[in-house]
């Protein structure tokens, strides 16, 4: 699971208000190279939660993103970089998401995430 | 990367889940038809909604050249089997997607609305008595209640939801299903639609149709 998808899931139990971000359980982390689309990083910024992304990516290990980001820093190749590796190329392979508002955990395996719920929970 | 769609030798199988079959076919002859388009439409993100096997999400990631464009893709299924298989196939063929077990988009609704470029389903559409909908293991695959509707009818507004302004639905169907009714339906959510493949066989007549934003309507 990318930070990518962390950054686009949010917790689904019943009831829950405030189910965004999800917190992070680590127990495996693999980094996978993928080729760098600037085009893409460009469109997708405005649509990430910054701060969910920096905690996710501090939760796996990678602690270069800056705290905070705007579109101007997408001229900047070290920057691009750096989103790009933290958005594509770090993926919880084992591990759980947590829902913040519950504590619900939400198992990893193999680097997918498990949502489904139990009947009660829908 | 030589192959234009999944290789049937390469895709993953297991008792419990799917295995591509005309319907598999018909919506990835559509996808084929519509290459050029799709490249040209430069999507950003892809999902899947029941991907079973992992056969259609493997197809349209070959097809459309994956990653190195700055493609996205995603898939979701009900069935655990089946998004492990579909994990076990897209490495055969050596494209990625990322794969959520869900129940249609639960989970990626709030974040993901309005992003998805494509979205492809064949869904669940088998008309059957009611009781047998959403049950566990291969039966999801293709029990559909009342006139093989009820799932369908709840994955349409989730589509609605997550397509973006430019984003365009394949959705596969059959005669049973009133396709027609089906595309009024989507006429009222502002959606023009077109049948790109049409295909009979001895058991079932099946309608591959595309759905669409339409913004010509004044």
């Amino acid at each position: 699971m990318r930070l990518l998808t962390h950054n686009m899931l949010s917790s689904n139990v019943k009831g829950v208000t405030n189910g965004f971000p999800l917190g992070i359980e680590v127990e495996k982390v693999v980094e996978k190279q993928v080729e760098l689309s600037a085009d893409f990083l460009i469109n997708i910024f405005s649509k990430i939660e910054w701060k969910a992304l920096v905690d996710a990516s501090r939760a796996v290990g990678y602690a270069e993103l800056p705290d905070q980001a705007d579109a101007s820093m997408l001229d900047s190749d070290e920057f691009l970089r750096k989103f790009h590796h933290a958005l594509l190329e770090l993926h919880l392979e084992e591990g759980a998401l947590l829902c913040p508002e519950t504590g619900r955990r939400f198992p990893v395996n193999k680097g997918i995430p498990n949502m489904l719920l139990h009947e009660d929970e829908v | 990367m030589p192959f234009k769609t999944a290789q049937i030798r390469l895709v993953s199988s297991h008792s419990e889940v799917y295995e591509p079959c005309d319907d598999s076919f018909a919506l990835v002859d559509a996808l084929l038809a519509d290459r050029s388009n799709l490249i040209e439409h430069k999507p950003k993100f892809c999902m899947e909604v029941g991907c079973g096997s992992g056969y259609v999400i493997t197809s349209l990631a070959l097809l459309l050249g994956h990653e190195f464009h700055g493609i996205h893709y995603f898939a979701t299924d009900t069935n655990p089997h089946a998004v492990r298989v579909t994990r076990e196939t897209m490495e055969a063929h050596g494209v990625h997607a990322e794969l959520i077990s869900t129940d249609i988009a639960s989970g990626l609704e709030k974040r993901l609305a309005g992003l998805v470029d494509i979205m492809v389903v064949n869904p669940p559409y088998v008309p059957t008595p009611e009781d047998e909908v959403g049950r566990e293991g291969i039966i999801s695959a293709w029990a559909g209640g009342e006139d093989g509707r009820s799932v369908i009818d709840r994955i349409l507004p989730v589509a609605d939801n997550l397509l973006s302004r430019k984003g365009w639905l394949y959705l596969v169907t059959l005669e049973s299903n009133h396709p027609l009714q089906l595309c009024l339906q989507m006429r009222e959510r502002g959606y023009a639609s077109r049948i790109v493949v049409q295909r009979s066989t001895d058991e079932e007549s099946l309608h591959i149709i595309k759905f669409w934003r339409n913004f010509d309507k004044e």
